[in-house]
This record gives structure tokens, sequence and C-alpha cells, in this order.
């Protein structure tokens, strides 16, 4: 497990928090929060990715960091100082928008040299920085260019160069990807990312695909209605999420409700569909309340040997899939049908067929007791 | 194709059958061609000094009395009036009486009816008057004459009145333009930028006068403007001016610029919220985020944007103001006419309607001449009137 993968704390990679998030509320309306209590600390040179469903408040926590937004209450930090009375253009931030937000009836040199001109900087310096951020995102010699005259990809490109032209230390990235089609996407993350590391900038990422902010980011924070439901690595947040929603949000797990039998420091027994399953007790839950046990499929084993599995139940097969890699089988097992199990597809691993009875098992390790969102699942 | 035919022929008929019958109005008249014809051969041999031959005399008569049968003289009398004044009575004169000479000498009955017989500027007037294609509607129109030996010269300043009402259009349609660019763009920016449900509210605010009579809302300006008008009687109130100074701000070109900026606004709003409800709001932020002040990130990325907004509405502004009617008519007084009420009196009172022709085809000239210009600055397929 890497480190300082768990708590709103976190680690920068540096001491001293570049932006910090304290206590910071906010409401359109006056009655519903749409960022709740967010506390949240970044490191200078840190990637941090705001990772959640439409409408969890991502955008919100850019736009009051950029100045567009007023907190409702709470306090932003940019390098140790409250913001709360500087206007957007003097926070010194860098921003690239979803839609780029390109300025349509200037060519992109003149887009790019829009920063550099309203700070003042001469005519020679502007046009030498324009060349040098447009060669950083490949896009050199396109100058003369308007940007509708632009693929998608090098509209995003442009974007993303025109944030950094005036050598911002902070960037933030509102969904910059969304627009694209998947393999650019997966391209100019690569890119993104390659970028971060050469100018060592903060970036605050905004994105609702897991896979890229687990590609991207030094840090990932799952938002759900407005409040962090876990900060951490990619590593951390799959194997170890501490919140039914991540479990759920990031990768595929089958999630086994049931009640608490037995409580026992950091382990826990529940029944499940009439098992008794042993698991690692995250949620602060106590005996006869309702858990989620969060099993990753592929730490499901079939046919398990004796000794090694702390649980282990009788299964029936439902359905199988061949996948290449790995083969994906569906099972009846604890009172459910849809219990998902992935085996990888290495030398001997045993043949089945649909409807053999046969035992799985998984170790209390992969087996974690999370809070109850509810019986109704999202498909 | 078969279904746009009935259009083409409604515009056929509508627009482009009036345009051309205008059109060709302003440079052919042949009434007094058709009726004096032999007279105007007769004069083809005259050349031009003293009196023309017994010939002419003889024809004239003959013809004269001819077109008091068929009752055309009065438009050829007419015709003949505006080419030299006082013809008209000669002609009408003339004709009553030529009934009681039987032979003759003619050119002695003539000039014992009327001396004007005996003046060769008469003969002159006749024969102009008898072309039948004729530059002479252009030439009034832009307050030229020809004189006796064929040249054109300009009117004496006295007598120059198109021109100067021409100028006079044309700074007052700028005015207008540009008064309803700096009141239309703020409102237009408003209703672009608000929550929907304000928007269609402001909407609609811009638009219920637009459904409204052109007549009830040019009058109702005469309410609050009139000497005893709402305005006057709140700024004597208000102690602003005293109840011996009341301003008068109806009748008057003040009259004319208020109410035809209140009339042709819409026309300016609407393309310009068109145009603006396409620009992001995203880029204004972005530009703030990139350090612009709120006065940067306006001239250097909104207002560009809106350029085809403010072309399509100040050209659709300025061509309506250059032709409108009825609103300098009801609240200009006589200092604030424009061109199109000359166009009105000779078209309803003056029966000259080859110089309305011609003053409209000059209106049209300009207009298309204005549009080419945008075309060429801005391009038209830019223009986005919404
Ligand atoms: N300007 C606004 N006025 C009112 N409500 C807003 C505004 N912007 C966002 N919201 C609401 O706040 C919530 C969070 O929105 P947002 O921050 O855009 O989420 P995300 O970026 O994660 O999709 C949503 O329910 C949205 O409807
Ligand atoms: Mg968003």
């Amino acid at each position: 497990m890497i480190a300082g993968s768990n708590g709103a704390e976190g680690d920068g990679r540096s001491q001293a928090k570049h932006v910090e998030f304290e206590g910071v509320s906010k409401s359109y309306d006056g009655h519903t929060l749409v960022v709740d209590d967010l506390n949240l600390g970044i490191g200078k040179g840190e990637f941090v990715t705001l990772l959640g469903p439409s409408g969890s408040g991502k955008t919100t926590i850019l736009m009051m960091l950029a100045g567009f937004q007023p907190a409702t209450s709470g306090v932003i930090r940019i390098g140790g100082r409250s913001v709360q009375d500087l206007p957007p253009r003097k926070r010194g931030i860098g921003m690239v928008f979803q839609n780029y937000a390109l300025f349509p009836h200037m060519t992109v040199g003149a887009n790019l040299a829009f920063p550099l001109e309203v700070r003042g900087i001469a005519e020679e310096r502007r046009r030498e920085r324009v060349t040098r951020a447009l060669d950083l995102v490949r896009l050199g010699g396109l100058e003369d260019r308007r940007p509708g005259q632009l693929s998608g990809g090098q509209q995003q490109r442009v974007a993303i160069a025109r944030a950094l032209v005036f050598e911002p230390e902070l960037v933030l990235m509102d969904e910059p990807l969304g627009a694209l089609d998947r393999s650019l996407r997966e391209e100019m993350q690569y890119e993104i990312r390659s970028i971060h590391q050469r100018l060592g900038v903060t970036v605050v990422y905004v994105t609702h695909d897991q896979q890229e902010a687990m590609v991207m980011s030094d840090r990932i924070a799952v938002l759900n209605g407005g409040r962090i439901e876990q900060i951490a690595g990619a590593e951390g947040l799959y194997e170890e999420p501490e919140r039914a929603f991540v479990a759920r949000f990031i990768g595929e797990n089958n999630r086994l409700h049931g009640e608490v039998l037995l409580v026992e420091d950091d382990l826990c027994e529940v029944d499940v569909g009439g098992e008794r399953i042993r698991a690692f007790r995250i949620a602060p839950c106590g005996v006869g309340d309702t858990v989620t046990l969060s099993i990753r499929p592929e730490r499901i084993a079939i046919k398990p040997q004796q000794d090694l599995y702390h649980n282990e139940v009788d299964a029936v097969v439902e359905d199988m899939t061949f996948l290449g890699d790995h083969l994906r089988v569906r099972l009846a097992a604890c009172g459910r049908r849809d219990v998902v199990a992935k085996i990888p597809n290495i030398v001997g691993h045993g043949a089945m067929m649909v409807g053999d009875p046969i035992r799985i098992g998984w170790t209390v390790n992969d087996c974690r007791a999370l809070d109850f969102e509810g019986e109704e699942e999202i498909a | 194709m078969g279904l746009v035919l009935p259009l083409l022929i409604f515009l056929g008929v509508t627009f482009l059958a009036p345009l051309g019958t205008m059109l060709v109005r302003s440079v052919y008249d042949p009434v007094v061609a058709d009726a004096l014809p032999a007279t105007l051969t007769a004069l083809r041999e005259w050349n031009g000094e003293g009196l023309p031959p017994e010939a002419a005399y003889e024809a004239a008569a003959g013809e004269i009395g001819a077109a008091r049968e068929a009752r055309t003289l009065g438009q050829v009398a007419s015709r003949a009036n505006r080419l030299q004044s006082g013809l008209r009575g000669v002609f009408t004169r003339t004709g009553r009486d030529l009934r009681e000479v039987v032979e003759g000498p003619w050119r002695d009955a003539m000039a014992a009816i009327d001396s004007a017989w005996v003046d060769p500027g008469t003969w002159h007037a006749i024969r102009a008057a008898g072309e039948r294609i004729t530059a002479r509607h252009y030439l009034n129109a832009l307050d030229m004459q020809r004189l006796a030996d064929g040249s054109v010269a300009r009117q004496p300043e006295e007598r120059r009145i198109y021109l100067p009402l021409l100028w006079r259009t044309l700074l007052v349609s700028l005015a207008i333009t540009v008064f309803c660019l700096v009141l239309g763009y703020p409102i237009a920016h408003l209703i672009a930028h608000a929550r929907p449900r304000r928007a269609g509210l402001l909407l609609a605010l811009v638009l219920v006068p637009f459904w409204t009579s052109l007549l009830v809302r040019t009058t109702s300006w005469i309410v609050l403007l009139q000497t005893q008008g709402v305005v006057n009687d709140l700024l004597v109130a208000i102690g602003l001016i005293g109840d011996d100074g009341r301003l008068s701000m109806v009748y008057n070109m003040t009259g004319t610029l208020v109410a035809m900026t209140h009339v042709l606004l819409p026309f300016m709003v609407l393309p310009l919220y068109s145009v603006m409800r396409s620009i992001p709001p995203l880029h204004m932020r972005a530009a703030a985020s990139m350090g612009a002040t709120p006065a940067q990130a306006f001239r250097r990325v909104y207002w560009p944007q809106t350029l085809p907004g403010v072309g399509a509405g100040s050209l659709l502004v300025f061509i309506l103001a250059i032709g409108y009617y009825i609103t300098p008519a009801l609240v200009g007084g006589s200092s604030g006419q424009l061109i199109s009420n000359m166009v009105a009196y000779h078209m309803q009172t003056s029966l000259n309607w080859g110089l309305a022709a011609a003053l409209g085809a000059l209106l049209l000239v300009g207009v298309l001449v204005l549009y080419l210009l945008y075309d060429r600055l801005v391009g038209v397929e830019r223009m986005s009137l919404g």
C-alpha cells in the first residue's frame, strides 16, 4: 500500500500546502449545500483529482478556488493566504475548461498572447513565450490558425498551452478531455501528466472518469453529494475503500448486505444470506447493524485450497463469459445470484460448466465491511 | 421547386413588379409625347432661337384641342408646369379659348389667348416635357436643372430642396442608428445573459411595443412630449424648468429622433441578442482567469464577437430609418421631415410620380451601396439577424 493514502490531511510533495480548503461550504439557493464542509490540502507540485459523478460539486469547488463563486462559509487559502477578497484575475491561476473556451475571433497565437498582453508583457517576449508554450503541447507553427480550423484534440492542446503560457503555479482543469474520443483522451492524459511532471505546477483536475483519475493523479478526492468520501492514491482507493460509495465508484466489486453478528476489534462477522462471513470492520458498526461487504471479483477464489481463505461458501455457476485474459463467472451464493468472480486465464484454471456446484473463498483482508447505502443498486 | 413557385409569383407580383414600375417611371414619361406628337415633330425643325415656326403653332392648337376632348390636357399641363411654372394655367386657358378660333394664323390667335405662347421658354419646356426617356426626374431629385443650351447645372442655392433633405435624412438615420446601438447593446446583453425566466420577461418587454401598432406608439410619444405633455409636466413639477419655459420636444427634429429611436430599437436588440446568446459566458471567465480586467475582457473578447450583430442591427436600423415615413410625418413637424415624407408628398399631393420614383430609386441605390460596403468590410454571411 502506498504511503499517505488515507485521511483528509494527506501529504503533499512538500510540507507547505499550496492550496487549502478549510470547512468550505457552498449553497446556491440558501438551503441545499452543493459543497458540504470541504477540507482539503494540496501540496505544491501535486496533481490532485476531484472525482465524482455529475452534480457532485466538482465544478463548484473549482469555481470557488478560481474566484468565480464565493464560498458560503469556510476559508480558501492559496500559498497560505486567504483569497476571499482576491478577484479571479489577481489569483494567477491557469484554467482549462471542458469546452476549451478558446476565443474564436483570435488566431491561436493571439489566444496564447492574450494573458501576456493583459499583463503588459512586451511584444518580443510575448512571441517567444507563445512559441515556447505551443512547442510544449507539440503544436509549433500553428500560430496563425483559427481555433475553428483545429481538431478537437488540437484545440484542447491550445487551451492547455494558454493556461500555462503565463507560467501560473496553479492550474485548474475542469473535465478538459470530456469532449474527446477515447484514444485521443488517453494520449492527452499521458501528455498532461508529462507536462505536469516537467513544469512542476500544482494541478487540480476534475473528472467523472475513474480510469482517467487513476492514470493521472497523485491523489484522488472522491466526491459524492458535495462531500469528500475519501482521499487517496489510485491504489489506496482501489485496495482500501473506506466507503461503500468509493468501492462502488472505483472499479468493480461485489456488495453483499448483511447484519453484524459479532464485533471483535477491527474484525467482524456478518450474516449474509445465512452464511457467516468474516470481514474487516471499516465502518464503525456494532452488533445488529446492517453493513455492506465489498469484495473485488478477482479476489474470489474458485475451489479454494483449505486453510488459505477465511471465508468459504457453497456456490452454483450461473453464467460464464470468456473475455480472453480472464473468465468472468456469475455465481449464486450467500442467497444472491449476482456474485461475480474473475478467474485469470492461466494454466490449470479449473474447467467448469454452468450449473456446477462449487466452493468459493476469500480472505478477510479482501472483504471489507463498509457503510450500508441502502438496497437500491446502481447498474 | 413547385412548392416555392407560389411564393416566387407572390414576390414577383407584390415586390418586383412595383419596384420595376417605379424604376421605369423615374426615367420614362410618355404623356406629353403621346398627346402632342405633331407639335413635337414640328419643334424638331426649330433651332431653339426666336419663336418656333407657324407649323408648330398649328399642330399645337389642334392637339391641345384634341387633348381637351380626350380629357388628357390636365396631365399634359401639369407636366409642362413642372418645367416652367404657370404653364398649367396657360394650357387650360388655351384649351378652353381655342374652341372659338376656327382658323389661323395660329400664332397670333394663341398669343392673343396668352402671351406665354410668344415666349420661347414655353416651347423649350414643351420640347423637354416631350422626351419619353428622360433624366429630368433624377436631375430634379439631385437639385440640378438642364439649361436652355442643354448643359446641366446645379439649382441656385435657395432652390435646392432635395439634396439638403437627403443629407438630413442620412444624418438623422445615422444618429438614430447610434442611439439604438448605445441603448440596445446593454439591453441585449442583459437579456442574453439573464436567467431563462427573466430573459423571457425582458424579451417580452422589448417585443410588446414591437407588436403594438406603430401609430399607437408614435402618438403616445406625442402625449409624452408635447408642450402640455407628461414629460414637461414632470419637469415643471420638480422645478427643473419654469411653466413658461416648457420645452418643445415634438413636432420638430427632437420628436423625430426620440420616436424613431424607440420604434426601431427592437431591430437593433434582436440581432444583438441572438449573437450575444451564442457567446459562451465561459469566455469572460476564461479572460478573467488569464488576468484581464473586465474592461479588457469586454474590449478584446466580447465586443469583437458581437460585431456581426452590431453590423446587422445597425444596417437594419439605418436602412429602415432612411426610408421611414409615418413617424416623422406624425411627430416631425416641418423641421423633422425626412426624404420619405417628400416622396409621399409627390405621390399623393403633387402627383409627380416620376420625381417620387427618382427619389425612391436614389434611396434604393444608397442602401445597396451600403449593403455592398458592409459585405466588403464584414461579409454578409457573418451578419446575424437572429
Ligand atoms: N450557478 C449555479 N446556480 C445554481 N445551482 C448550481 C449552479 N452551478 C451548479 N449548481 C448546482 O450545484 C450542483 C453541483 O454542480 P457542479 O458543481 O456543476 O457539479 P459537477 O461539476 O460535479 O457536475 C448541481 O446540483 C447543480 O445543479
Ligand atoms: Mg462540472
